[in-house]
């Protein structure tokens, strides 16, 4: 008996996948994690603005209530957030819960509550 | 074994849990971040400047940082490896990756450290 069946039938077409929730919330995870890589100089320059003199603090704090510096705060906080929300789902399912299909889902689902609480409090928080 | 020379800590079982342990620290630094800041609206600069610069602030920023760019690694080696099959296109792109963790781990430490 053949290990892999060669002939199985394959899709990859994007346009007509349809992902589980579990998958989406899985796959939302790998591209938030790349997000927030790119968004640390972000951080970093934010960090530095407010350490390097009272004047710099001053310019920082008007410059962030500007509409579009808000939203590229916002879009890299709000990936932060929802991967550590994903993040911690993995580590429960690390201790064995949430692990059946049903459970899985369920997890899914809370992940996508909750991360979506936190990024709406934060856009409220910023603004 | 076969180990990859390119994964963080050579063996697949270092990477494990090294992802959850950097995972850990990175998620309680920025609940105590977070925190701070929810907790002092009208922050002014000697407060804050004060804050970053004691002295478990700066170990716990460092630590932070460091454990950020170890999970950025795992996390994007594992991404690299998934999806660019190509070796030129995977090793190139890694090799951006860790240029670019490098760069963030000097910056960071002169912020952290520079004052």
């Amino acid at each position: 008996m053949k290990a892999v069946n060669k002939n199985r039938p394959v899709n990859l077409d994007f346009k007509t996948i349809k992902l589980p929730l579990p998958a989406l919330v899985s796959i939302m995870h790998r591209a938030s994690g790349v997000v927030v890589f790119f968004s640390i100089p972000i951080l970093l320059g934010i960090l530095s603005c407010s350490l390097e003199s009272e004047s710099s603090f001053n310019e920082l704090k008007d410059t962030l209530d500007g509409f579009f510096v808000t939203m590229v705060v916002w879009g890299a906080v709000g990936a932060l957030l929802y991967h550590i929300a994903a993040g911690v789902k993995h580590l429960f399912m690390d201790f064995g819960i949430g692990e059946t299909l049903e459970g899985g889902l369920k997890g899914a689902k809370i992940t996508v509550v909750v991360s979506a609480v936190l990024i709406i409090f934060m856009g409220v928080w910023l603004w | 074994m076969v180990a990859s020379v390119t994964s963080f800590g050579r063996s697949g079982v270092y990477d494990w849990l090294i992802q959850r342990v950097s995972a850990v620290i990175v998620g309680l630094y920025v609940l105590i971040l977070l925190g701070y800041l929810l907790g002092h609206p009208d922050l002014g600069y000697e407060e804050w400047r004060d804050f970053i610069t004691s002295g478990s602030m700066r170990i716990a920023s460092t630590l932070a940082l460091l454990a950020t760019l170890a999970h950025a690694w795992i996390g994007l080696w594992v991404i690299t490896t998934d999806y660019l099959s190509n070796s030129f296109v995977r090793f190139s792109c890694q090799s951006a990756c860790g240029v670019a963790a490098a760069i963030y781990l000097v910056w960071g430490a002169q912020i952290l450290w520079g004052l």
